[in-house]
């Protein structure tokens, strides 16, 4: 089966800086594609390569068959961006917007009204159809955005970071409406900063950090990686975390000798749990207070790259 | 491509039907500076006749010019915010965007001259002009109005910024003060007469003046010459700006 998506040795350069160094992934039809990463890991210029707003430096790429660079024309048809900045006027009601957006994919004046409708309907927007863009909450917004990179009928939907700043019900309205797309044979590519959005929602997750995938698998996969519960143990002096230290050794997914905390993977079951106080303080003196949590994308972070989110 | 461009021209026609302080700024400036040359400065200025006469033509022009001028602006606003992105990622390329851009400068610029000559009838502005004369002031106005704005478009592109935009824009309404639109050229000290005589303003006013007056003009070639030559390095310069600015 042919890839909806495919990279292979992208390369893109600022001014001698490399933003990707050597890119490589895959995506098949119908699936949701997330690619994780901090701000400045090149998750838009990414995206602006494959939507062939960029031209690379280097390596080439293929979206829906189609090559970014020769046959930029062709892929443009068959692609859509929704990207950070919100490409709707305020000026326009959301009808107008969406209308605008049918005619200038080439349907007719008839056509574009229906699929305006249509897609104002699909999104919760009816009421809000006759008003200027203006007048609209975030969320609605945002809606209206992703609406109007649907009117073509792409085949694949590229989403930069799609609920940057929205309150966590537009955030759950906006997953339940990319899931609905790969639902109907869409391709999506979204990025994200968080890994609880990728969790959600992607099939396949790649991280990225400092222009080069440095990993890549289904969200299971990932976070097992990097441990998906992980116990913070908060030692009582600095001779009790260098023992600590000493018993869990590489079981040590972070240390922090400054604040005295190791973090050690655990499935959070009460057993292990246990299990491990027992290990690390027999004496009961060592350990001061632990807390449970799940992996951060700063976890992922620092066991993928030995840095934070952050850096 | 027309097709497109006649859809982008919509946009930017209703988007400059709705920002009303700039449509009412953009419509009663020209009519404000119409009265303040006429009867504020027109009783001290001897042109050799009325001077509502002499100064209808110019104001038309101020205004031709400073409804080009917030071209810059509009394309600006374009650029800096996610439609840019969004148009070229549909295949919708530069040409259309500004063409587009352009379009809706010539409907505003329409209204606009319009309402000036209106007003100007209403104070004693008698023009001698028979209709296929006002056929070719349409003309003119037209070469003008395209080629201001679709050089106010390149300067949007190369302006960093919406606000950048709007302070360049500045520098195309000095042009009319220093040509034959509002004081004949002649009352100017010599070293500035070299410039007023030789800018591309001057030849379009006296033009219209010829054409308004029925006087002979002699000038018209060398004004559309003028428009012809700015639309060509405009569109030159939008082609390589545009290319730059979304690289």
């Amino acid at each position: 089966m042919p890839y909806a998506i495919e990279a292979e040795g992208f390369h893109k350069a600022y001014a001698a800086t490399p933003v990707l160094d050597g890119v490589d992934l895959q995506v098949r039809p119908g699936a949701i594609f997330s690619l994780l990463g901090p701000n400045g890991a090149g998750k838009t210029t990414t995206v602006r390569l494959f939507c062939t707003l960029l031209r690379p430096d280097a390596g080439s790429a293929r979206v829906a068959g189609l090559d970014v660079v020769a046959d930029r024309h062709r892929v443009r048809r068959a692609i859509s961006l929704t990207g950070q900045h919100a490409a709707v006027d305020e000026l326009q009601t959301g009808e107008e917007n969406l209308r605008m957006m049918g005619r200038l994919s080439g349907l007719g004046r008839a056509e574009s009204r229906a699929r305006a409708r249509r897609l104002l309907a699909d999104f919760d927007l009816t009421d809000a159809g006759r008003r200027r863009v203006g007048t609209y909450s975030g969320g609605m917004r945002r809606r209206l955005d992703l609406a109007a990179g649907l009117v073509g009928r792409p085949s694949v939907v590229f989403l930069d970071e799609p609920t940057v700043g929205l309150d966590p019900r537009s955030r759950q309205a906006m997953w339940d409406t990319v899931a609905g797309l790969a639902g109907e044979g869409v391709t999506v590519f979204l990025t994200t900063q968080y890994l609880e959005e990728a969790d959600r929602l992607a099939d396949r997750v790649a991280v990225l950090d400092g222009g080069r995938i440095v990993a890549e698998g289904t969200p299971a996969e990932l976070k097992r990686r990097v441990a998906d519960q992980r116990l913070e143990l908060v030692l009582a002096d600095a001779d009790a975390y260098a023992s600590a230290a000493l018993v869990l050794d590489r079981r040590a997914l972070a240390a922090d000798p400054g604040r005295l905390v190791i973090d050690v993977a655990s499935d959070g079951s009460a057993a292990h749990v246990r299990g491990l106080l027992d290990e690390v303080d027999p004496d009961r003196r060592a350990v001061r207070r632990f807390a449970l949590r799940s992996a951060t994308l700063d976890d992922v972070y620092f066991a993928l790259t030995g840095h934070g989110a952050d850096a | 491509m027309p097709d497109v461009a006649l859809t982008m021209a919509g946009r930017c026609i209703r988007l400059s039907m709705r920002q009303l302080d700039a449509l009412l700024t953009s419509l009663l400036l020209p009519v404000l500076l119409m009265l303040i040359f006429v009867y504020l400065f027109g009783g001290a200025i001897e042109t050799g006749g009325d001077y509502v006469t002499y100064v209808v033509p110019g104001v038309i022009l101020l205004c031709a010019g400073f409804g080009s001028a917030t071209t810059a602006v509009t394309v600006s606003q374009d650029m800096s915010g996610g439609i840019v992105d969004r148009l070229r990622s549909m295949d919708v390329g530069g040409p259309s965007v500004l063409a587009g851009h352009v379009a809706a400068s010539v409907v505003r610029n329409a209204a606009s001259a319009v309402l000036v000559l209106g007003v100007a009838l209403l104070i004693g502005f008698r023009p001698a002009a028979a209709p296929l004369e006002w056929l070719a002031v349409a003309g003119v106005l037209l070469a003008f109005v395209v080629a201001m704005s679709s050089l106010a478009a390149a300067l949007g592109l190369l302006a960093g910024s919406p606000e950048a935009a709007n302070g360049i824009t500045f520098l195309i309404l000095f042009l009319p003060y220093a040509s034959s639109a509002f004081v004949p050229v002649d009352t100017m000290p010599t070293w500035l007469q070299g410039f007023a005589e030789h800018q591309p303003v001057t030849p379009v006013i006296e033009t219209l003046r010829g054409l308004l007056l029925d006087t002979p003009t002699g000038e018209a070639w060398t004004a559309l010459a003028w428009c012809a030559a700015i639309l060509a390095v405009s569109l030159a310069a939008s082609g390589a700006l545009f290319r730059r600015r979304t690289a």
